[in-house]
């Protein structure tokens, strides 16, 4: 088996109906982005807890990505507000636990959404390793 | 909550797809892994774990090792999470004590250019699986009576054409219309294309069978003042007039329709020139004429339709194209045509969208001497008074955007489809949502048109978006088969993944009642205290109300603390993969499969071709199973260089197929 190069570990919140087919099809259309990234669905973004958020930090996990479903939310149209109190709340969470905000991240990504959620991962990858 | 009891017997099942996970994946090392987990009993590499075979061979182990849980590594839910559910239903175990994992798209595929570390990720995520399945408890899906009966909001040609069917599918049928007369739009129309019938026809014909069938109650000056209950059991408060009536039904189906978009004023001239109109106006004008085309007493002889009028909006508020508009301005150019003579028509577009049939409309019209001109958005036409004329001046794309001066006696603004002014108070009486666009939004727009996240609440016709008369019917005519599929059982039953409030820890604050967008929490009284109390055939499972609580009393079903946790955890621990076995899997794979890892089918198979070749309706003869399943399975064997293709049979209509790498078969 190759060396396995160090890679900055991402969590990746996604919710069941609308990103995790994006996701999907990421791998369908074998657009690569990093093995580091772990996803965990949901049914909605705004059922997030900060406390899972702040668990993957404090656990060894280097950034959190929400792919929320941003405006398409089948259930609330509150949802990307409710979304955003979250990271909030969580950054907040982080300051006191002396963690770098810029270690959550959020995007929108719809049910097609391949390439913007590998590019985001790329991205969130890059940016995370400056972080170290 | 209180810590609830770990499963202890879990069976693990790492699926190889022909390939597609096992040339990427070390599935045999990632196995041997899973085996040492807390609480894991057996874990296996199977070929195809979505086959017949293996599901088979799934529940004679959870019988057979008294399984509390498992948990299938292959694909992605989407495709076999209610296969694999009821894999477990059928061996006697709560389908929630099941967790797929997705080891193919959202790995071994997403990472087939890092093979090693395509592993790696897949250990974690089986990892993360094993320990959400150990904290998941076992779920009843919830079961809720049902009233066979429905409310239809709304008696256009999409409601009216709803009620009839589901009337004859058996269900009492309540069918409100807020105008005095039923019809809505098409009640207006005239002359419709394709089959050249009149709105008014359509709408008598249907009207006329409505009558006819005794189970459908129409109210018409009626207004819906407030839905309560839920799927199975709602309760619509209707007003007619003074007298006030309660609606039971099972299910409900909105088709309200639509509003014609009205141009500001000022909009291409509109309310400052008493020329300009718009197509529902200029209809009506073509309708009431006879011989000549009088507007305001003058004669017209030439008319200039402008095209997109409030519509495909790049930076306005409608930003969707009407669909309906180019198809009912061509029509009504024709229609004027063959009513007047010797009048001239411009139109000025920026695109022609008749599509299907009605493009022969669009070709007709060119025939007819119309003149078409294109314009673009960002240079619209501009409309100014010329005597007893109006001036419009139009940039024509086609020509370098030579600016055309066009003298006309009329100015038609081709306008589209808008919400309905009441869609807003319809959307808070159901709690269904809108789209941008304010229209109502389906769960899905392809694979669930006309359900709306309310369970129990449809949507069919023109109120979801803008939509002919035949994609109205087909809209409120599926939403009609899925309601009665719904109201013919006198139970329904419903996910279990809803909200559960930890009584003890609950101080009723009032904030998850507050970000509810469907009123599933109230409180209550119970233990001397007051607290949250949840709906369940109300609750849609989102979890909008978890993070909001201070007191962190809120857990979904599926969802819990112990399990995002727990997978959190599973993803991080450290995963040591030996180097080698995994590459020799990627040529082929044939190194890494071991006869008793076999699903049940191929052991067969390869016990009836020990020493003989023998075709496949021989095997399937033998072995009283299906042929097709026999080609399958003796396809994907061969892919694995198990068996080989030998030569045709007697019949030469099918090959006999032969043992290949396969040394010895255990019984």
């Amino acid at each position: 088996m190759e060396k396995t190069p160090t890679r900055p570990k991402i969590l990746v919140f996604s919710t069941d109906k609308i990103s995790d087919p994006g996701i999907d099809q990421a791998g369908l259309r074998k657009i690569h982005y990093s093995p580091a990234v772990y996803v965990i669905s949901l049914p909605c973004s705004s059922g997030i807890k900060p406390r899972w958020i702040l668990h993957a930090l404090k656990h060894g996990f280097d950034g959190v990505f929400i792919a929320a479903d941003g405006h398409e939310c089948s259930y609330s149209p509150r949802c990307p507000e409710l979304t955003n109190r979250i990271i909030e709340e969580s950054q907040q969470m982080m300051k006191e636990n002396n963690i770098n905000p810029k270690r959550i991240r959020m995007a929108a990504i719809c049910s097609v959404c391949a390439e913007p959620f590998a590019n985001h991962m790329n991205n969130f990858t890059k940016i995370l390793a400056e972080l170290e | 909550m209180e810590e609830k009891q770990k499963k202890e017997r879990i069976g693990v099942y790492i699926c190889h797809c022909g390939g597609n996970i096992s040339d990427y994946v070390d599935v045999a090392q990632i196995r041997d892994l899973a085996k040492n987990e807390e609480g894991v009993i057996i874990s296996k590499n199977v070929m195809f774990a979505c086959a017949d075979s293996n599901q088979k061979e799934m529940i004679r182990d959870i019988e057979d090792e008294k399984l509390d849980a498992i948990v299938v590594a292959s694909c992605s839910p989407k495709l076999h999470l209610h296969t694999f559910r009821n894999v477990a239903l059928r061996g006697g175990i709560n389908p929630y004590n099941y967790t797929q994992v997705n080891i193919r798209e959202q790995c071994s595929w997403a990472h087939s250019d890092t093979p090693g570390e395509a592993s790696i990720k897949a250990a974690g995520l089986i990892r993360a699986g094993i320990k959400k399945v150990s904290f998941s408890e076992a779920l009843e899906n919830i079961e809720v009576s049902s009233t066979r009966a429905v409310v239809i909001i709304g008696a256009g040609v999409s409601g009216m054409r709803a009620a009839i069917d589901l009337a004859k599918m058996g269900n009492q049928v309540y069918l409100i219309e807020k105008e005095k007369a039923i019809g809505g739009n098409v009640a207006k129309w005239k002359e419709l294309f394709i089959t050249g019938q009149k709105g008014n026809t359509i709408i008598e014909a249907l009207s006329k069978q409505i009558r006819e069938l005794t189970n459908i109650t129409l109210f018409t000056g009626a207004t819906i003042e407030k839905v309560t209950g839920s799927i199975g059991n709602f309760i619509a408060e209707v007003n007619i007039g003074d007298e006030k009536l309660n609606l039971k039904s099972g299910a409900i189906l909105v088709t309200t329709g639509f509003d014609s978009y009205l141009p500001t004023e000022g909009e291409f001239g509109y309310k400052n020139n008493p020329a300009v109109i718009t197509l529902p106006e200029f209809k009506g004008l073509i309708d009431n004429s006879h011989e000549t085309l009088l507007y305001n007493n003058r004669k017209v002889n030439s008319i200039a339709y402008i095209y997109c009028v409030g519509m495909r909006q790049t930076k306005g508020e409608n930003k969707y194209c009407s669909r309906v508009c180019c198809t009912t301005a061509i029509q009504s150019s024709l229609t004027v045509h063959e009513k007047f003579k010797d009048i001239q028509a411009y139109h000025l577009y920026r695109d022609i969208r008749t599509y299907g049939k009605q493009e022969i409309l669009y070709e007709r019209s060119s025939k007819n001497g119309d003149i078409y001109l294109k314009f673009d958005e960002k240079a619209p036409p501009v409309v100014e008074p010329i005597g007893n004329k109006l001036l419009v001046k139009v940039k024509d794309e086609l020509t370098k955007r030579r600016e055309l001066e066009l003298e006309t006696d009329l100015v038609v603004l081709v306008t589209g489809l808008v919400p309905r002014s009441d869609s807003k108070q319809i959307s808070a009486l159901l709690k269904i949502p809108v789209g941008n666009d304010g229209f109502f939004n389906e769960i899905h727009p392809k694979l669930r048109p006309v359900e709306t996240v309310i369970n129990g609440v449809f949507i069919g016709g023109s109120c979801q978006g803008p939509k002919n008369i035949s994609e109205s019917v087909q809209s409120s005519l599926s939403a009609a088969v899925k309601i009665n599929a719904l109201t013919k059982n006198p139970t329904i039953f419903l996910e279990p993944i809803v909200a559960r409030i930890n009584f003890d820890a609950c101080v009723w604050c009032g904030k998850c009642a507050e970000v509810c967008e469907y009123d599933a929490i109230h409180p209550l009284e119970m233990y001397g205290k007051t607290v949250a109390s949840v709906n369940e055939a109300v609750c849609k499972g989102c979890g909008m109300c978890a993070p909001v609580c201070p007191a962190d009393a809120i857990d979904m079903a599926q969802y819990s603390n112990n399990e995002i946790e727990g997978m959190i955890d599973g993803f991080m621990e450290k995963v040591e993969l030996v180097a080698e076995a995994g590459d020799k899997l990627q040529d082929g794979g044939e190194e890494g499969i071991a006869m008793k890892d076999m699903p049940l089918i191929w052991r067969q198979l390869a016990g009836c071709l020990q020493g003989d070749s023998k075709s496949i309706p021989d095997l399937a003869k033998e072995l009283g199973l299906d042929s097709e399943l026999v080609t399958y399975n003796l396809m994907t064997m061969n892919k694995y260089s198990l068996v080989e293709a030998d030569k045709l049979d007697d019949s030469d209509e099918y090959f006999s197929y032969k043992l290949k790498n396969i040394p010895h078969v255990q019984n």
